[in-house]
């Protein structure tokens, strides 16, 4: 054998942008036609956009209102506690940060530039005093605070996760407030608007659905046939029927189906229509979870003599949760799109929000454009974030790859 | 042992199993249970139903769905009067929520194809620009993408003097849309029954002949004779029919208004086009996946036996693609269907807005709740039903 003198092979060059172009965008006589086309076609599409956007676009019910489509009516008088539940949701977004790591980074980032982009929010008249803006500022500040908090040893990931579940409670009675307190009047809900119903619509329904989804799970894969007769009937009807006639009923109909003395606010009976609709649907993805656990698990449970729920609670569900995560906030996103539904039911969210600033300010007439397209921003940039989020996830928790 | 058993009926408790811990016994008990919490909640639920309903003078029954509607309704397929009846006004809403699912389905079909596909181009352009639609889609409520198909778009459009023509000729305008369309004549009796004649007989070549092709194993061309057939019978109808029988529908302007064509309500097309772009997004990503998840392999070994590209696609990608396409495909399809009472907002009349406009006059909220949850039911377990059957004969048959 002759000894072969090691060589070491260079590693193939990157690619240079030509090389690159001539790949991806012009490797046969057909692409190159599309790409010149399309590039014709973004061109001129895209000039027309820009200058609308830049220069016929009248953004103005936009930047003057920035307090509207954050919580609507809300009093102004009151607003700190909107502030104070910021303040909260930014310590424990901090303390998140510090104990989860990865996929909290880009939403502390994101978090701290939506705050930032209210503090530096350009319109005068804004009703963005100088007061909120330095509140948002200690707002942001206060993100670092609990990244330290995070650090402290015993802060948990799961002392975490209760605490998120605790501060929503407490953020509902801050808003809502109790009755004769000279320190926290009541707010009635009917004030209650914007991205702010928006969001606690959205995060109240599914984090609501969530046990009476698994119940519904659990139920439909129940071996006796009563009760996952009645769980498959439900999970069934509600996916079968619009989200929209489910808020309507709702709102028409749980004042009929409670008793007299029972009257239950507007913004509670669309929670209640999104609860239920979330639920059957995450029943389903729970389901898609269970039937993920080999049943080994479940024998080898048993085998060693656990008891029938100690085999759910403590073999099953653990592992079947964790496949249901990414799923989990998939719904979670269609979810936060659907509470714009809410709006038929006279709950003022986002949507309504910017309907009734257009419709009440003659002057925006015929605005429709920049305040929809806010709007749909808004949305899409949330959305999206989570849907990145969701995707890193996976990754992090390694679901699908065992 | 048998015998000794039946003898000694109470050796069924010879293990001392007492009967709080007897499975057997838990498990009656529990179901019990649990109907007579869930039977009792739902009774409990429609007495305070009928008592509150009784209370305020609310009827329960669907007496009233043979009284006069009374309110106009702004399109419809059939003719309409407010003097007709309540059960034919839902049948309108019905059909309008028909017409909008059955062109969105198609359309959502077709433009989440196309889009699936070029999200699978090589050519980077075509690839970020199905990527840069998919995910504008995906990330904002349908909701606002009517709105702003509908207000930022349709209504904003110019009046009728100045409108958009495109070629067609196709008119675009405030009051909707107006396009040319072929309509049949007098004349077009022996075209129709040959077009007819010409889809039954090329059904039952294609069919034969692909039996054959199956079991002698030699070419017999169903695809081509089949087409040819289907091309060659309405030419011959053509000439067979005295006079032409077929003539353009031109749109034209008179008085105010046009007149002729096929014409669309700004309502509809808004709803319409907000629907099947939204669906066809979400169609994109399932095509996508589908596609995807063919074995490369496949693909490879597909072109090392000499079969050209078409035939790859259609003879060895697609149908395995199509197994992974069909269950969330048909998920899609309802979710159009459900998402199609969306029409309310914009006031299109489906089933749902001519519900609701029945609530507001003749009150009743509950039973048109039941009959518009029933209808929707309905049409999801059709839709379903008919889905189903299609993906069953395409799936893998096992051993």
């Amino acid at each position: 054998m002759t000894a072969t003198t090691p060589e070491i092979i260079a590693p193939p060059q990157p690619p240079g942008p030509i090389a690159w172009l001539r790949k991806n965008l012009f490797s046969t006589w057909y692409n190159s036609l599309l790409t010149i086309v399309l590039l014709f076609l973004i061109y001129w599409a895209g000039s027309a956009i820009l200058r609308w956007v830049f220069v016929s676009a009248d953004w103005t019910p936009v930047v003057r209102h920035p307090i509207l489509y954050g919580v609507g009516q809300y009093p102004r008088e009151q607003i700190w506690r909107v502030g104070l539940c910021l303040s909260i949701a930014s310590l424990l977004v901090g303390v998140s940060w510090r104990v989860w790591g990865g996929v909290m980074r880009v939403m502390v980032i994101f978090y701290a530039a939506a705050l930032f982009l209210l503090v530096i929010w350009p319109a005068e008249g804004a009703a963005l005093t100088s007061e909120i803006r330095l509140a948002l500022g200690v707002i942001i500040a206060l993100i670092g605070v609990g990244y330290l908090v995070g650090g402290v040893k015993f802060v948990r990931p799961a002392f975490v996760l209760v605490a998120w579940l605790v501060s929503l409670g407490v953020t509902l009675v801050l808003l809502r407030g109790f009755n004769g307190s000279a320190l926290l009047p009541v707010v009635p809900t009917q004030l209650w608007g914007g991205l702010m119903v928006t969001l606690l619509l959205s995060v109240g329904g599914i984090t609501l659905s969530f046990p009476i989804g698994v119940l519904l799970a659990l139920g439909r894969r129940s071996s006796l046939p009563v009760l996952s007769i009645f769980s498959t009937l439900f999970i069934e009807v509600v996916r079968g029927v619009p989200l929209i006639s489910i808020l309507f009923l709702a709102s028409l109909l749980v004042p009929l189906f409670l008793p007299a003395e029972m009257r239950i606010d507007r913004l509670l009976r669309a929670l209640i229509g999104m609860t239920v609709f979330s639920a059957a649907y995450m029943a389903e993805n729970v389901r898609g979870g269970l039937a993920a656990v080999p049943h080994g698990q479940e024998e080898a449970a048993k085998a060693v003599g656990l008891k029938g729920y100690h085999i759910t609670l403590l073999i099953v569900l653990p592992q079947a949760l964790r496949a249901v995560i990414p799923p989990m906030v998939g719904q979670f996103i269609s979810l936060f799109k659907d509470t714009t539904l809410a709006f038929g039911i006279a709950v003022l969210e986002l949507l309504a929000v910017g309907r009734s600033i257009l419709q009440g300010n003659p002057e925006y007439f015929g605005r429709q454009m920049e305040v929809l397209l806010f709007i749909a921003a808004v949305f899409w940039v949330l959305s999206y974030l989570m849907s990145y989020a969701s995707l890193r996830l996976e990754a992090a928790l390694g679901v699908g790859e065992r | 042992m048998t015998q000794d058993q039946q003898n000694l009926p109470s050796k069924l408790f010879r293990r001392d199993i007492p009967v709080w811990r007897d499975e057997r016994v838990l498990r009656v008990l529990a179901q019990i249970i649990s109907a007579i919490v869930i039977i009792g909640f739902f009774f409990w639920m429609v007495n305070n139903v009928v008592t509150a309903a009784n209370q305020r003078g609310l009827s329960l029954g669907f007496r009233f769905l043979d009284d006069a509607a009374g309110f106009p309704i702004g399109e419809s397929p059939i003719p309409y009067e407010p003097s007709n009846t309540f059960a034919y006004a839902f049948y309108v809403g019905l059909l309008n929520t028909v017409k909008v699912s059955v062109i969105g389905v198609i359309l959502a079909t077709i433009l989440g194809i196309i889009v699936g596909l070029a999200r699978l181009s090589t050519n980077w352009l075509v690839n970020r620009l199905a990527l840069t639609f998919i995910e504008i889609h995906r990330n904002i409520p349908l909701l606002v993408l009517l709105f702003l198909w509908y207000q930022a778009v349709f209504l904003k459009l110019p009046g009728v003097r100045q409108s958009i023509v495109w070629p067609g000729p196709v008119y675009l305008n405030q009051r909707g849309l107006y396009m040319t369309w072929p309509r049949f004549t007098e004349s077009a009796t022996p075209f129709i029954i040959s077009i007819i004649s010409g889809i039954i007989l090329a059904t039952a070549v294609y069919l034969y002949l692909r039996k054959r092709r199956e079991t002698s194993g030699k070419p017999t061309y169903y695809g081509a004779a089949g087409l040819a057939i289907l091309i060659a019978f309405p030419i011959l109808g053509w000439f067979l029919a005295d006079g032409v029988p077929l003539r353009l529908d031109v749109p034209e302007l008179s008085g105010f208004n046009f007149r002729g064509g096929a014409y669309m309500t700004p309502e509809f097309a808004a709803l319409l086009i907000g629907l099947f772009t939204y669906t066809a997004a979400f169609i994109a990503e399932v095509v996508r996946a589908g596609i995807q998840a063919v074995n490369r392999g496949q693909l490879e070994a597909a072109r090392a036996v000499g079969l050209d590209y078409i035939q790859v696609l259609s003879l060895i990608i697609m149908p395995q693609a199509l197994r992974v396409i069909i269950p969330p495909l048909i998920s899609q399809y309802l979710n159009l269907i459900k998402n199609s009472s969306l029409a309310f907002f914009i006031g299109f009349p489906d089933l749902f807005y001519i519900g609701r406009t029945t609530i507001n006059q003749a009150g009743r909220a509950i039973p048109v709740f039941l009959l518009i949850m029933t209808i929707y039911l309905g049409l999801s377990l059709i839709t379903s039903i008919f889905m189903n059957y299609y993906n069953k004969r395409i799936q893998l048959v096992e051993r």
